[in-house]
C-alpha cells in the first residue's frame, strides 16, 4: 500500500512488471521489493529446506527471504535479492524453490516432517548403504532443498573486469561515509566513494533525521552535490565492495545493466579492483531478527526495513502494525508509522523498564511467543506478566539490536571484539592495515557520532598519506545513545528461526551444542547456519548468542565465525568476464593464416597459436588421405610448411657463445658464421628442458629456435640465467619469433622451388647442410637456414612478417607446379617420427639426455646447466626407460600414444609396466604404423617383440622394439 | 619475379570506433630494439644524442624529438621508433622488430576509462602522463602501452593483433554504453 506524498519514487513514471505470471505496476526508484509490498504482495518465495512461506524481511543487500529468478531474454538469474533489483519497464521475475506454484507448494510437506529434517539430519540418516549417497539421497536432497536454479546455458550476457585507483576509498555513503569523502575530497586527495545502494545517503534516506536543522537527505544532496563537482571524487553507486585484500586492494561488485530495461551494450555486472592508498570504512549497521516461534512468517520484517519502505519508497508494509524490540529505536519506528496514518497495533518491548514515550499501547517486559496466519501474517500472542494475550496485526517489526557492519575488516583474519553496552561486535584498529572503521560500523550508533566519527577517520587515513585534513566542523544531529538490553531467543516449544535463508533454528542450534559440536566454527558446519546466500548476516550474532548459551559461556568467548569475502554474492561471471569461450587465452595467427583457411585447413591449437592440421584436396575422403599426399609430396618431391610459431631468440654481445655453452649440454662457441647447431637445453635438475637449432649470424650474433610451446619458458629460463647466475656476461637477447616469417621448404626439390624465388641461385657447395645466411626474396632481406625436420633435403626460409602472407602463397603456389604442396601438422608429425626426430611429446619434462639418447650430446670439456644433477644415481643407466622405435607385428595394426607397454607373458597391470608410447602415427613411407616410446632399458632390447596395451582404447597389438629412426637412419637423404 | 606485397598486421581490424572512442593503426614505421652492450649505456646514450637529440630512457619513460622516439621496454632495453639505429653499431645489441608488433592507437575523452577494463596499472593522466611507458599485461597478453596526447599506443604482438583489437573494442563499447 503506497502513502500518498512519502519517498523518494517518481510518481509520475509508472513501471509495468511480471511478478510468478501477474502483471503490477510500481515506479521509477523502486526496488522489486517494494514494488511487490506496495501491491500487497507478501509471500514471495519458499524457504530452501522446509518450504516454508516467506516474505520480504529487511531493505538491503543482507535480504535472507525475498529470493527471486529474474528471467530476462536468454538469461535465467536465480537467488537475486528483490530488495536490491531495481525495477524497471518490463521486469521479469518469479519465486524460486516451490512446485507447482508458489502459494501450492507439494514439498511444504517437508515441514510437517521437520522433526526429522533438524541439523545433522542427512549426515546421519542417509549413511548406509554407502553406495546410495551418491545415487539416490543426494540428488533427491538437493532437488528438494535448494535456492533457486540455473537455465543450463551458457552466460552470454556482457560482464566487465576493471581496475581502479584512488588515494582514499570512502565504502558506504551515510552520515559517516559522507563526512569522511567530504574531508578527504576537500583535503585534495583522489576519492572514490562506493554505495552498494542504487543511491547515496545510506539510513539518511530511510530514516527521518535532522542534520543542520535540514531533513538528513536534503543535507545529503548539498554534500552529494558538492562531491560530484570535484574533479578529485568519483562516486560509485551500485558497487558494493566485497573484499578486502593485500596492499590495499579491494574487490567490489557493480551492477551496471542489470537495473535497465534497455541495458544496450551496458555490461550486465563489472567487477572492479580497486587499488586504494588507504580506506574508510562507512558500511553502517545491520539491524538483527530476535528468534521467536514461527518468527519466519511473511509480514515479519526487520524494523528499520518497515521505516525504509515507508520513508523511501512510501510504502505502508502493513495496515496495522506491531512492534517488537529490545531496544530504544521502536519508538521511532512507532512515531513514524503514527505520523503516516498507520495503525500502531502494539509495541512489545522485552525491556521491564522501557520508557511511555508515544500515543500506542505498550507492553513491557513482554515477548512475542508466536505468530500466526496462513500465508501472512494475521495475528501475534504476546506474553508479559500478566499472561498471554492476541495482538492483531499483519505485520510486525522487529528490531533485535543492531551489528556493525564489520565484515571487510575481518578479511585479514582479525576478530571483532564484543561491547557488552551496545550488545555486538565492533571491528578492532588496524584489523585491515589502512582500512578505518566509522560511524555504525564502529558501533557508533548516533547520526551526531556518525558524523564526527567520519571527520576522524578521514583526518587518520590522510595522515598517513601525509595529507593535511582542512578544518571542517560537523554538523548538528540527534545524539541520543543506544539503550539496548539483550534478547536473543524468546523461550517456546516451536521452532524459532535464526537462519532464514538456510531454515537453521534456534532448536538446530542447541542441537549441534547437544552433540558435541560446540565450537562456532563446528556449530556453522553442522547446522549450516551462515551458509546461505546472505552468509549469516541476518543469524551470525543470534545463533552464537544461543551456542554461548547452550554451552554455558559468554558470548566474547564463544567468538564468531570467520567472515571472508565476498561480503555480497558475486556472480562468477563476472569475475571471470570477457573470459569465456575464445576469450580464455588469446589467439596467435601466422602470417600464413588466411591461406591456409582459404584452402580449407582445419586449424588446431599449439600452444596459443594456430596451425593448419592437413590442406585437404578434393576427392580426399579422410584426413590421413590428406596427410599421406603431403607425406608423400616431401619425401618425393617439395612441400611447404609455415614453421614461425617455433620460438626465435636473437642472442647479441662479446660472451654470446660462452652463455650458449652455459645453458646448452653441446658446445657452440666452435660453431662458426654461417653454420647452424642441434642444440640439447637441460633444466638445473638435469632433464631436458627444450631443444632446437642455434644458428651463428656472425661474429657474436646467434639466433636461437626452440620448440612452439615452449618459447616462453625458455626466454625465461635465459633471463634466470643471466640475472641470477652470470649477470657479469655482456650477453643481450630478445625475442624475434613475431618479426621473422619462417617456412619449411623440404623434400628432394626444394632447392628448385627455392631457387625460384631468390634473388640468387643456392650454389650447392655453399649450401651444405646445416649452412645458414642472408638471402634476397624478391628485393625482400631474408634470412635461410638449411635444416630439416623431416630427414629430407630442406630448408627454412625467413622474411620479415609483413611479407609472410605473400611468401607463403608464393611457395605454395610454386609447389603445386611442382607436384608438391603446403603441408600440416599432421604430416610434420608422420615426417618427424619417421625420423625419430624429438618433440615434447618424449621431452615432457620427466626424460633425460641419456634417456633420449642424447647423452653423448652432454659435453665433458665443460659445465653447463643439468650437469651435475644429470649424472645423479637413478638418471642414467639400465634401469631407465629409453627411447625406442615400435613396430606392430601387423604394420596395418593401429596404435596410439599413451598405451602401456608389458612383456608378452606379463599381464597388462601397473606393476608390469615396461613403458609407453609417446608419439605414434601411420607411416604412408613405410606403409606401417609406427611409435616412438620408451622402454625400460629399451636400447639393448632392439628387436624384443612387446605388448602394446592401450586401456583407454581398448586395443593390444604385438610390436616389435626398434631403433627410433625407422626411415634413412644415414641420413642420406638430408645431406645430399 | 613477383614483387612481394607488405601486409599490415592491422589489416581490416582498425579503424574501430565506440561512441566517443577511436582505435587505429598508429602508423610506426621503424622499430628497432637497442641493448646496450655492458658498460655502454653513455656511450649509448651519447650516440643518441649526436644522431637523433635523444638519450637512453630511465625506466617507463620514453624520450622523442621530431620524428624520433626511445621507447623504455624493459631491463637494459628501449625501442628506438622511426630513426636509423646505425650510430649505434658496436655499442649496442640492436634488432629489427619492426614486423614484429602491431601498434595501436587508442583516442578518446579519458581514454584510460577503456583500458582500465584491461590494464591493472593506473594511467590516469595525472599519474601517467605524456613521456609514460610501461610494459605490462593487457588482458593475458603482454604489450607496451605509452602515453600519447590524450590518448594511448599499444603495442602487441603481431600474432596477438586480432585478440587485442576485439578486446580493447569490447571495452570501448562497454564504456560508450554507459555514456
Amino acid at each position: 500500500m503506497r502513502i500518498d506524498g512519502k519517498g523518494l519514487i517518481d510518481r509520475k513514471t509508472a513501471l509495468n512488471f511480471r511478478f510468478d505470471g501477474r502483471s503490477y505496476t510500481g515506479f521509477q526508484g523502486d526496488t522489486l521489493a517494494s514494488a511487490l509490498l506496495a501491491n500487497g504482495v507478501r509471500m514471495v518465495g519458499r524457504s530452501f529446506k522446509y518450504h516454508r512461506p516467506r516474505g520480504v524481511m529487511t531493505a538491503g543487500s543482507e535480504e535472507p527471504s525475498a529470493l527471486v529468478e529474474v528471467i530476462e531474454r536468454g538469461q535465467q538469474t536465480p537467488n537475486v535479492r528483490a530488495t536490491v533489483q531495481e525495477l524497471h519497464e518490463g521486469l521479469e521475475a518469479r519465486s524460486q524453490n516451490r512446485w507447482p506454484s508458489l502459494r501450492y507448494d507439494l514439498l511444504a510437506m517437508n515441514d510437517l516432517f521437520a522433526p526429522f529434517f533438524g541439523a545433522g539430519f542427512y549426515y546421519k540418516t542417509f549413511m548406509w548403504p554407502r553406495a546410495f549417497w551418491e545415487r539416490l539421497y543426494e540428488p533427491a536432497i538437493r532437488r528438494a532443498a535448494g535456492l533457486g536454479s540455473l537455465s543450463g546455458k551458457h552466460d552470454e550476457g556482457i560482464y566487465e573486469k576493471a581496475f581502479a585507483f584512488c588515494d582514499l576509498l570512502v565504502i558506504g555513503s551515510g552520515p559517516a561515509g559522507l563526512m569522511a569523502a567530504l574531508e578527504a575530497a576537500r583535503a585534495g586527495a583522489d576519492v572514490i566513494l562506493a554505495e552498494e545502494d542504487s543511491r547515496m545517503g545510506g539510513r539518511l534516506l530511510a530514516d527521518t533525521v535532522e542534520i543542520d536543522g535540514r531533513p538528513g537527505r536534503d543535507w545529503a544532496e548539498g554534500v552529494l552535490a558538492e562531491l560530484d563537482a570535484m574533479p578529485n571524487v568519483r562516486l560509485m553507486t551500485r558497487t558494493a565492495v566485497t573484499g578486502a585484500y593485500d596492499h590495499g586492494t579491494f574487490g567490489a561488485l557493480e551492477r551496471v545493466g542489470l537495473h535497465l530495461a534497455q541495458p544496450g551494450e551496458r555490461p550486465r555486472e563489472c567487477f572492479w579492483r580497486i587499488a586504494a592508498k588507504q580506506a574508510v570504512l562507512a558500511a553502517g549497521a545491520l539491524e538483527r531478527p530476535i528468534a521467536f516461534a514461527d518468527n519466519d512468517r511473511p509480514g515479519v520484517m526487520m524494523a528499520g526495513a518497515v521505516r525504509a519502505y515507508l520513508n523511501r519508497w512510501g510504502v505502508a508494509s502493513g495496515k496495522s502494525v506491531a512492534i517488537f524490540t529490545n531496544n530504544g529505536d521502536a519508538r521511532k519506528t512507532a512515531d513514524e508509522l503514527t505520523a503516516a496514518g498507520i495503525e500502531v497495533a502494539a509495541v512489545i518491548d522485552s525491556r521491564p523498564d522501557a520508557p511511555a514515550l508515544g500515543d500506542y499501547r505498550l507492553y513491557r517486559g513482554a515477548q512475542v511467543t508466536g505468530t500466526h496466519g496462513r500465508r501472512g501474517l494475521e495475528w501475534i500472542s504476546v506474553r508479559d506478566q500478566n499472561g498471554e494475550r492476541r495482538v492483531e496485526a499483519d505485520c510486525l517489526a522487529v528490531s533485535g539490536g543492531w551489528n556493525p557492519t564489520l565484515h571487510l575488516t575481518c578479511h585479514m583474519n582479525s576478530r571483532p571484539v564484543w561491547r557488552p553496552e551496545i550488545a555486538a561486535f565492533v571491528p578492532v584498529d588496524g584489523a585491515v592495515p589502512g582500512l578505518h572503521a566509522c560511524g555504525a560500523a564502529a558501533g557508533v550508533f548516533s547520526t551526531a557520532g556518525c558524523l564526527e566519527d567520519g571527520l576522524r577517520a578521514a583526518g587518520a587515513a590522510l595522515e598517513a598519506i601525509g595529507q593535511k585534513a582542512p578544518k571542517i566542523a560537523a554538523p548538528k544531529a540527534e545524539d541520543g545513545a543506544y539503550d539496548i538490553s539483550p534478547l536473543w531467543v524468546v523461550p517456546g516449544e516451536r521452532r524459532a528461526w535464526l537462519d532464514f535463508a538456510n531454515d537453521v533454528t534456534a532448536k538446530d542450534v542447541r542441537l549441534s551444542a547437544q552433540e558435541n559440536f560446540r565450537s562456532v566454527e563446528h556449530m556453522k558446519r553442522y547446522t549450516t547456519q551462515g551458509m546461505a546466500p546472505d552468509q549469516g548476516k541476518n543469524s551470525n550474532v543470534g545463533a552464537l548468542a544461543v551456542l554461548a548459551d547452550a554451552t554455558g559461556r559468554g558470548i566474547p568467548e564463544t567468538g564468531t565465525t570467520t567472515f571472508r569475502p565476498p561480503y555480497v554474492p558475486v556472480s562468477i561471471a563476472a569475475m571471470g568476464a570477457g573470459g569465456r569461450a575464445a576469450g580464455f587465452a588469446p589467439q596467435r595467427f601466422t602470417t600464413s593464416h588466411e591461406a591456409s583457411v582459404e584452402r580449407g585447413a582445419p586449424m588446431i591449437e599449439a600452444g596459443l597459436w594456430y596451425r593448419p592440421s592437413y590442406f585437404p584436396r578434393m576427392g580426399e575422403t579422410d584426413w590421413r588421405r590428406a596427410c599421406n599426399r603431403e607425406v608423400h609430396n616431401v619425401r618425393g618431391r617439395v612441400g611447404v610448411c609455415d614453421v614461425s610459431t617455433l620460438g626465435k631468440i636473437d642472442i647479441q654481445g662479446k660472451d654470446a657463445a660462452r652463455f650458449l655453452d652455459f645453458v646448452y649440454t653441446n658446445t657452440f662457441s666452435t660453431l662458426q658464421p654461417g653454420r647452424v647447431r642441434y642444440g640439447l637445453m637441460l633444466r638445473e635438475d638435469g632433464h631436458v628442458m627444450d631443444d632446437g637449432t642455434t644458428a651463428c649470424l656472425a661474429e657474436n650474433h646467434y639466433l636461437m629456435t626452440t620448440t612452439t610451446a615452449a618459447a616462453g619458458l625458455v626466454m625465461r629460463h635465459l633471463e634466470f640465467v643471466h640475472q641470477a647466475l652470470r649477470p657479469s656476461w655482456d650477453v643481450r637477447f630478445i625475442s624475434v619469433t613475431e618479426q621473422w616469417a619462417q617456412f619449411a621448404v623440404a623434400g628432394p626439390r626444394s632447392r628448385d622451388l627455392l631457387n625460384s624465388v631468390l634473388d640468387q641461385k643456392l650454389d650447392p657447395a655453399a649450401w651444405p647442410f646445416m649452412a645458414c645466411g642472408a638471402v634476397s626474396v624478391s628485393g625482400v632481406a631474408g634470412r635461410l637456414f638449411r635444416i630439416s625436420f623431416s630427414g629430407e633435403h630442406a630448408y627454412e626460409i625467413a622474411v620479415p612478417a609483413r611479407y609472410g602472407a605473400a611468401l607463403f602463397r608464393d611457395l605454395v603456389a610454386r609447389a603445386e607446379t611442382m607436384g608438391g604442396g603446403a603441408y600440416g601438422m599432421e604430416a610434420l608429425n608422420v615426417l618427424r617420427v619417421e625420423k625419430g626426430l624429438l618433440t615434447h611429446a618424449e621431452i615432457h619434462g620427466r626424460t633425460t639426455a641419456f634417456d633420449v639418447g642424447l647423452e653423448k650430446m652432454m659435453s665433458k670439456k665443460k659445465d653447463f646447466i643439468g650437469k651435475a644433477a644429470a649424472a645423479r644415481p637413478g638418471l642414467l643407466g639400465a634401469g631407465r626407460e629409453q627411447l625406442v622405435g615400435l613396430r606392430p607385428l601387423d604394420a596395418e595394426r593401429e596404435i596410439g600414444a599413451g598405451a602401456h607397454l608389458f612383456r608378452k607373458s606379463d599381464p597388462a597391470k601397473r606393476e608390469f609396466d615396461q613403458g609407453y608410447v609417446t608419439s605414434a602415427c601411420y607411416s604412408a613411407t613405410l606403409r606401417s604404423w609406427l611409435g616412438l616410446a620408451f622402454v625400460v632399458n629399451g636400447r639393448a632390447r632392439h628387436g624384443e617383440t612387446i605388448r602394446l596395451v592401450d586401456h583407454m582404447r581398448k586395443t593390444e597389438v604385438l610390436c616389435e622394439i626398434t631403433d627410433p629412426v625407422f626411415f634413412d637412419p644415414e641420413g642420406e637423404k638430408v645431406r645430399g | 619475379m613477383a614483387e612481394l606485397l607488405a601486409t599490415s598486421p592491422l589489416e581490416g581490424l582498425v579503424p574501430l570506433s565506440a561512441g566517443p572512442f577511436t582505435l587505429s593503426d598508429a602508423g610506426v614505421a621503424r622499430i628497432t630494439s637497442v641493448a646496450p652492450f655492458a658498460g655502454k649505456e653513455k656511450a649509448v646514450s651519447a650516440a643518441l644524442k649526436k644522431a637523433h637529440g635523444l638519450a637512453f630512457p630511465a625506466p617507463n619513460t620514453v624520450i622523442s624529438k621530431g620524428e624520433a622516439r626511445i621507447v623504455w621496454t624493459g631491463r637494459g632495453q628501449a625501442f628506438l621508433i622511426g630513426a636509423d639505429p646505425a650510430p649505434l653499431a658496436g655499442i649496442a645489441a640492436l634488432t629489427d622488430q619492426s614486423d614484429g608488433w602491431a601498434v595501436l592507437r587508442l583516442d578518446g575523452p579519458e581514454a584510460e576509462r577503456v583500458l582500465a577494463r584491461k590494464v591493472a596499472v593506473d594511467l590516469r593522466p595525472a599519474v601517467f602522463g605524456e613521456g609514460a611507458v610501461v610494459r605490462t599485461a593487457l588482458g593475458h597478453m603482454m604489450s607496451v602501452i605509452l602515453r600519447a596526447g590524450a590518448g594511448f599506443e599499444i603495442f602487441v604482438f603481431r600474432s596477438m593483433a586480432h585478440t587485442a583489437v576485439h578486446e580493447i573494442g569490447e571495452a570501448m563499447r562497454a564504456v560508450a554504453a554507459r555514456g
